[in-house]
């Protein structure tokens, strides 16, 4: 099996889904408890307007996606603080708003033949070497955001207006995390895409948070969960010639099902 | 004589122009026990809010130990209501107590040793230290309140304020808790929001009904009426008794 990491695209492949497992294993469980999973969908999906904005302005992709998921986090941010009542009706409205703006950008970009599966279900197998670099200077910058601001993420997701009341800066550790999931999504949506993103980043956490004590165990364990299925989906892909893509997140949702069964038979032979 | 830790002094609280609460004056000493009743919407949680600084004073002022409440937040510890805890969040009992601490001298990266024996501390005051490396969701009720008691005293602060600190806890949980805070209020003021006026009413010293206006009464004298056989007083019932005073 370790023959097929001997190609360079794959050894590629497989150093970028390691590193995305680990992104979405921090991001995903800040995602999970912070209860954003729809925030996060309405970020990917606005991914699509920087994806389009670069193509037009003849910027990198991943520069282009990086800045706009950036800016659609904070405006996100500060919509969501200020109008929490009616959060969904704006997160809906900046999802659908990026995703015309993609579309209309790349209708006019002259001569511009988009491949728009690669965007929507992700390209692992085409990850070069500058990805990687970026993939990794991502999960610095989000690594060392996390273990500075631990506590203070921690209290702000837990109850955050216990910790507006011991003075911590509630606003701006909701849009830390909001900011850096942004620049998670935009690095795994490269390995599944903007439709499976969210998948990836729930999926792994769904099973650890029944494994942890503690976030910070629940981001050791679903980073690990998250690297298992990724490299499973990679070699099945490999052998089967599938969408790498949805093959990891098919095979996510059978270790899913796996571990549920295995809590059911459990729960069962613990109540006999 | 008691010292003085609470004094609010002609406060009044508009939200949007709806005028919520009126004139408030009230003082607290050291070891005072405060039950505040009053109807929904009447203002109570709009008080506490004031003293906590999560709303800002306009008209009136409010000082703890002779400083504005909000120039040392270390004196004031504080117990949201228990249905606002998310019990499926993966965090260790400890790691929720020292989110009470306020500390400048922080580490760069998790905790310090000190503020780990000031978490462990309050643990073992409210009879918990044997669970601080549970997580918290698989705590009772009663036993997640003594945690948020816990994490409240962290700071040792010289006030208490809970809110409704016994809903939806069984009665033998109740009992507990008014226990552990009868203990507490040795040597510290307490002010509980509390629906459960009879349990309420046998620890408290003072009551404030609050409906726009605050009135305060001491338990030691103010009623003449017989307590029912059960010995339960209806919030209502109790509520009456205060509009009748005040008529």
């Amino acid at each position: 099996m370790l023959d097929i990491f001997s190609v360079d695209f794959m050894q590629n492949a497989l150093i970028a889904g390691i590193l995305v497992s680990l992104i979405s294993g921090i991001i995903g469980s800040l995602i999970v408890i912070n209860r954003m999973v729809f925030l996060a969908g309405g970020i990917a999906h606005t991914t699509y307007g920087g994806i389009g904005l670069a193509i037009f302005l003849g910027l990198p992709i991943f520069l282009g996606a990086s800045i706009f998921a950036v800016a659609a986090s904070i405006l996100m941010a500060f919509l969501t603080l200020k109008y929490k009542e009616r959060m969904d009706t704006f997160i809906g409205l900046i999802w659908a708003t990026g995703m015309a703006i993609g579309v209309i950008l790349i209708d006019l970009t002259p001569g511009y033949n988009v491949d728009l599966m690669s965007y929507l279900f992700g390209s692992i197998l085409a990850v070069e070497t500058n990805d990687i670099y970026a993939m990794l200077s991502i999960f610095a910058t989000i690594l060392i955001v996390v273990a500075f601001g631990y506590r203070n993420i921690l209290a702000v997701s837990y109850d955050s207006e216990y910790a507006a009341i011991r003075g911590i800066n509630v606003p701006l550790f909701y849009t830390l995390i909001l900011v850096i999931s942004s620049l998670g999504i935009v690095m795994t949506m490269k390995v599944v895409g903007l439709i499976l993103v969210i998948a990836m980043l729930t999926i792994p956490v769904f099973i650890a948070e029944k494994l942890s004590q503690s976030l910070v165990g629940m981001m050791i364990i679903s980073s690990i969960i998250s690297m298992m299925f990724t490299i499973a989906g990679l070699v099945v892909s490999y052998y089967y010639n599938l969408t790498t893509g949805a093959t990891i997140i098919l095979v996510s949702v059978i270790g899913m099902m796996l571990f549920l069964g295995y809590e059911k038979i459990k729960t069962i032979a613990f109540k006999k | 004589m008691n010292e003085k830790i609470l004094e609010i002094k002609d406060l009044s609280f508009a939200y949007n122009g709806d005028s919520v609460l009126e004139n408030i004056n009230l003082s607290l000493n050291e070891k005072d026990f405060l039950a505040v009743i009053g109807p929904n919407g009447g203002g109570k949680s709009t008080l506490l809010k004031l003293i906590l600084g999560i709303l800002k004073t306009k008209i009136g002022t409010i000082t703890i130990n002779g400083k504005n409440s909000t120039d040392d937040l270390s004196k004031i510890g504080y117990v949201p209501q228990n249905t606002n805890i998310n019990t499926s969040f993966p965090i260790k009992v400890i790691e929720v107590v020292l989110m009470g601490h306020i500390n400048a001298k922080k580490p760069l990266f998790g905790y310090g040793k000190e503020e780990i024996a000031c978490a462990l501390g309050s643990l073992a005051q409210v009879g918990m230290q044997e669970f601080a490396n549970t997580k918290i969701g698989l705590l009772s009720g009663g036993q997640r309140q003594r945690v948020m008691i816990a994490r409240a005293l962290c700071n040792h602060p010289a006030l208490l304020l809970l809110d409704e600190p016994t809903a939806s806890i069984d009665v033998n949980g109740q009992k507990q808790i008014y226990e552990l805070l009868k203990e507490l209020n040795r040597y510290m003021t307490i002010i509980v929001v509390s629906h459960d006026i009879s349990v309420t009413l046998n620890y408290a010293n003072k009551v404030a009904y609050i409906n726009k206006n605050l009135t305060l009464h001491n338990t030691t004298n103010k009623f003449s009426v017989t307590p029912p056989l059960d010995g339960h007083f209806c919030e209502v019932e109790l509520m009456q008794m205060f509009r009748g005073k005040n008529a």
